[in-house]
């Protein structure tokens, strides 16, 4: 029996051992009807047609529609992550600055990206520049903002034309998950640092570092080992979130295994949902398995005193919940 | 220069705001509605995760495995798309109702799996000696759970439910992919309209703090509550 149910549970006798056998047979009774009931309505609607499944076994919808489209997410998802990740050292770091000037607007900067939906954000990058570079093209600014698309929009594929700034999806979603995840790794690196023992910091401060140094020598070195697994759980999250793309039409997984592969082969929807699930949640797992392994491995270690930040649900409270009792909080 | 001032003129946002508003509503009868059935949804499964019988723990961990690691614009289309549209299963003629309890079920469903989560969390911060010294004093099983060992789970998750509420609030803009007409479809109806020009970035700013209307004073009050029942150990 797992270990949690024994805060629930004593060690079954006779009678309870009967119960549960009962209660295990009802069960799997209750399993079996519910799986028929749904087999015969999938029957009823003509979904076990050979041909609705066949698609995904032919090699060309792979090649052609699938795996770019998984490319096209992993794309986005490593691109996010690694800006992300940047954006969460910088602006964790800032919110931890001994300056108030440097740590109030860092930490409304993080508070707001974290209060509102990601998918708002997405609809800023993808839709708004469209419409708002037309009135700045008319000003003085028109010059710089052209200048500044032309040299840095190329990365992201952002271009300008006559004026008028267009976004593609792919640009739109990074600029979102970016934003959001960075915003929540903030949280996390600012957690992770004000984890390690003040004692770290104490000696630190006593033998002779300075600010720096007792930041850059002490306390990230231990911080980091202590928030890899919350990090680790952050890109799953953010690889999940590259699905919103589908809502303004970016070809990630989602896009063409659920909408272009339906199209071109009879409308196979649920077909093509569970086999695009089935790929999401192999190498959601396969991330999350990392994240345990590392936190595991940095539980057993010796190498700090702090706690290892879970990778249990929602590593950060969500703005305000936190705020009251944590130490540094605005 | 008087240009820029334009793109802050919040004329166009105001003339629309019936429309913006209706759009709130619809996303809180959805947060309501899911926020509702997803605590449900969570207690019903971490009594199968806890429970002693083999089956239903299996099914429990199957399904937070599968929930969690699917997208929940994957989850909801599947509801939309697939449940409700292909396989016939309607909760009413008027489509706008079905898409409705759709979205509500798609996102409790998924929210579901990380209550489920939380609140199991919460099980394993009840220390086992107080589960041991309840049995030891002739409580039985029901009587160690209502009084010893669910009081001390429930206020340790006040906080992480706290902020999977807030999550699923903000999630219910994903719903804009499952036909449900919420605050981020009708931004990006006005968006997608050309005739919209000027009042682009009122809307975004308008929605923005419309969301942390809605999700700020939340986090305040779990907050509150978190640290205000927190268990002294």
């Amino acid at each position: 029996m797992s270990k949690e149910a024994n805060v629930l549970f004593d060690a079954p006798g006779p009678r309870a051992r009967r119960r549960n056998n009962l209660l295990t047979a009802v069960s799997a009774l209750l399993l079996l009807a519910l799986v028929t009931v749904a087999a015969l309505r999938m029957n009823d609607q003509g979904q076990f047609a050979w041909r609705l499944w066949k698609p995904f076994l032919n090699g060309d919808v792979w090649a052609n529609l699938i795996l770019p489209g998984l490319g096209n997410t992993l794309k986005a998802a490593v691109v996010a992550s690694v800006l992300a990740i940047l954006f969460g050292v910088v602006f964790g770091l800032a919110r931890l600055s001994d300056h108030a000037w440097i740590r109030v607007p860092a930490g409304a900067v993080v508070e707001f990206f974290r209060a509102i939906p990601l998918l708002i954000l997405i609809f800023l990058a993808f839709f708004v520049p469209n419409k708002v570079s037309p009135v700045i093209a008319e000003t003085p600014f028109g010059t710089f903002q052209r200048v500044m698309v032309d040299t840095f929009g190329g990365i992201f594929g952002v271009e300008i034309n006559a004026g008028v700034i267009t976004v593609p999806a792919f640009a739109a979603v990074v600029f979102g998950l970016v934003l959001y995840n960075g915003s929540v790794l903030a949280e996390i690196v600012r957690a992770g640092v004000n984890s390690i023992p003040r004692g770290q910091s104490e000696a630190a401060y006593s033998i002779g570092l300075r600010k720096n140094g007792v930041l850059r020598l002490v306390l990230l070195p231990q911080a980091i080992t202590v928030m890899m697994p919350a990090i680790v759980s952050q890109m799953v999250v953010l690889l999940k979130d590259t699905a919103l793309g589908f809502i303004i039409a970016y070809g990630e997984l989602l896009q063409a295994g659920f909408k272009q592969v339906p199209a071109n082969y009879e409308n196979n929807v649920i077909q093509a949902g569970i086999v695009v699930a089935v790929v999401y949640i192999a190498i959601n797992m396969a991330l999350s398995s990392v994240a345990n392994r590392l936190e595991r491995r940095s539980r057993r270690s010796r190498k700090t005193s702090a706690k290892t930040m879970g990778t249990g649900t929602g590593a950060p409270p969500a703005p305000g919940v936190s705020m009251a009792g944590a130490p540094g909080g605005p | 220069m008087e240009q820029l001032l334009d793109l802050f003129d919040f004329g166009p946002f105001f003339d629309n705001i019936d429309a913006i508003l209706d759009g709130f509503w619809a996303t809180i009868r959805l947060s309501i509605a899911a926020g509702i059935l997803s605590l449900i949804i969570g207690i019903v499964l971490v009594s199968f995760r806890v429970s002693p019988v083999p089956v239903l723990r299996t099914v429990g961990t199957a399904y937070v495995n599968v929930l969690r690691n699917t997208p929940l614009t994957l989850v909801l289309l599947m509801c939309s798309l697939g449940l409700s549209d292909t396989l016939r299963l309607v909760f009413s003629e008027d489509s706008g109702v079905n898409y409705y309890w759709w979205a509500v079920l798609g996102l409790s469903g998924y929210t579901g799996a990380f209550v489920c989560e939380a609140l199991r969390s919460g099980i394993n911060t009840v220390p086992l000696g107080q589960a041991e010294a309840a049995r030891s004093i002739g409580l039985t099983f029901s009587q160690s759970l209502r009084m010893i060992i669910l009081p001390q789970a429930f206020r340790a998750v006040i906080a992480p439910l706290g902020s999977i509420l807030i999550a699923m609030i903000k999630n219910t803009t994903v719903a804009a992919a499952a036909s449900y007409a919420e605050t981020a479809v009708v931004m990006k109806q006005f968006m997608d309209d050309p005739t919209f020009q000027g009042g682009a970035l009122p809307l975004f700013i308008g929605v923005a703090v419309g969301f942390m209307i809605l999700t700020l004073p939340t986090g305040f009050f779990f907050g509150w509550l978190a640290k205000r029942t927190a268990v002294a150990r």
